[in-house]
């Protein structure tokens, strides 16, 4: 079966994904604290090799960078609960792009096999 | 810790310190203005070694390909050997064609090329006076056979250039011009597409460059432009817009003080220029928008207007970063 991001849609649905996330995370007050001063175009960028992954997409993400691009958030105090907010808003746009639970369930799968590497455990 | 060669010179650079901040710690001139990867003044070249990617974000193809990097965003991996760049194959030379006030503290500076000089209105370019003063300034003007550029310069309190073009420069004086940068420009694949432009100060000069060139160009959908300035006096277009406004009906041009000490007039609305256009537009959701100048104003505005509905893809910003200090060396404090 063709992967999620295939089913969505490739590139083009991925961008429209991170413009949703990204709003939810930038709204969220549980995370928002993390993203304050970062500059929103490098950001956006990361966030779609993030969902790229997810989806099953192609992408070069590997467990350092995962570990090199949280290390200073890590020291902030970015903890277990942080990564839970993350992915139940993933979910939440998944829903609103109209993937089914089941789909969303395997997306959060994913997402939580990096968890070790985003907290540097 | 990498090592980096330059001039003779080997320098220590530790994890997450920039090449151009070592260079200068260590007493070495290295031009340089913004140190947020935007201006390009602090452009190096690497000979020896890969330069991380981040260094090179923004450049040329052909650029990045003969190793030129930005040595403020150069937090080297590796050992590199590096260089000022040969300045020849990258400035043009010009020299100054005309000086015009078009308000008590901005200077529309007329600039001509020797030799032809493609870019796009509201790109900006570094101006270099000499070898070291170089300051980004954003192109008004669409692009003229005889290679006229136009530049809306403010005056800054003590400011090197700024003060040397208000103060004393002449016409026929020389200047060197390298770029264009950026991405803040008009593009017509989507010539029914709402746009919105909203700048402060000297940020209208991009903005004047992209209403012209989508003007030119036959946009058909709405465009909104929304000028804000402390007082009066710094809406320094008012007469010219008003009337352009009034020969082109998708034209809305909204003049915007912050102060409006004494009553303003029934065509200018006081309060945050921000504000007053999400107030006026509603939901930005399905607009281009630009957004220039201040960069408190441009980075605050960029993130309200994506919150309220724009695709990111849809938001073009440059802030008018100033030239800083530097950051203090962490192991030095
Ligand atoms: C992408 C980009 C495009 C730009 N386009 C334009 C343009 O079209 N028109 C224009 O007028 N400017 C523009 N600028 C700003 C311009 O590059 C210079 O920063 C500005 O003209 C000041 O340079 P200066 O040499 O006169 O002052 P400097 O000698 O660099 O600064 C003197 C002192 O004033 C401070 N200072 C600098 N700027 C400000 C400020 N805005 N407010 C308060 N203090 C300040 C400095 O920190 C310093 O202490 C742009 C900047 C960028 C990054």
């Amino acid at each position: 079966m063709a992967s999620l991001y295939e089913r969505l849609g490739g590139d083009a649905a991925v961008d429209a994904a991170v413009d949703i996330f990204y709003r939810k995370v930038l709204s969220d007050d549980r995370v928002n604290g993390f993203f304050d001063d970062v500059d929103m175009e490098a950001q956006a960028a990361k966030q779609k090799s993030f969902l790229t992954m997810v989806f099953g997409g192609p992408n070069n993400y590997t467990g350092l960078d995962m570990r090199e691009g949280h290390k200073h958030l890590v020291e902030r105090g970015l903890n277990d609960s942080h990564v839970d907010t993350i992915i139940e808003l993933l979910g939440a746009t998944l829903k609103e792009l109209g993937v089914a639970d089941s789909e969303i369930e395997e997306v959060a799968a994913i997402a939580n096999s990096v968890r070790d590497d985003v907290l540097n455990r | 810790m990498a090592r980096v060669k330059y001039n003779g010179l080997v320098v220590e650079v530790p994890a997450g310190r920039s090449v151009l901040d070592a260079l200068l710690d260590r007493g070495e001139t290295i031009p340089h203005g913004c140190r947020a990867g935007a201006c390009q003044t602090c452009l190096m070249q690497a000979t020896q070694g890969t330069v991380p990617a981040a260094s090179q974000r923004g450049l040329k193809a052909a650029h990045r390909e003969r190793g030129l990097f930005l040595a403020c965003s150069c937090m080297p991996e590796e050992d590199l050997e590096v260089c000022l760049p040969d300045t020849q194959q990258l400035r043009i030379a010009a020299s100054i064609v005309g000086r015009r006030a078009l308000a008590d503290d901005v200077m529309e500076l007329s600039l001509r090329t020797s030799e032809p000089f493609s870019y796009r209105a509201g790109q900006y370019v570094t101006l270099w006076r000499d070898a070291e003063l170089g300051r980004s300034y954003s192109l008004a003007n669409l692009p003229q056979t005889d290679g006229l550029l136009q530049f809306h310069i403010r005056r800054i309190e003590g400011g090197a250039f700024s003060g040397w073009i208000h103060d004393s420069a002449r016409v026929g004086d020389a200047l060197d011009v390298q770029g264009p940068m950026g991405d803040c420009f008009y593009t017509a694949d989507d010539p029914e597409q709402k746009l919105l432009l909203i700048g402060t100060g000297t940020g209208l000069a991009p903005l004047y460059g992209i209403l012209q060139d989508a003007l030119a160009q036959g946009h058909r959908g709405a465009i909104h432009l929304f000028h804000g300035a402390l007082a009066r006096d710094g809406l320094y277009l008012h007469d010219s817009l008003t009337e352009l406004a009034a020969q082109h009906n998708k034209l809305h041009y909204h003049a915007c003080v912050l102060h409006g000490d004494d009553e303003p007039a029934a065509d200018i609305r006081a309060g945050d220029v921000g504000a007053l256009a999400l107030e006026r537009i509603g939901t930005p959701a399905g607009w281009k928008c630009y957004l220039c100048g201040d960069p408190t104003l441009v980075n605050g505005l960029r993130k309200k207007l994506f919150l309220a509905g724009a695709a990111m893809k849809d938001i073009h910003a440059d802030a008018f970063l100033a030239s800083g200090p530097a950051p203090r060396d962490p192991l030095n404090d």
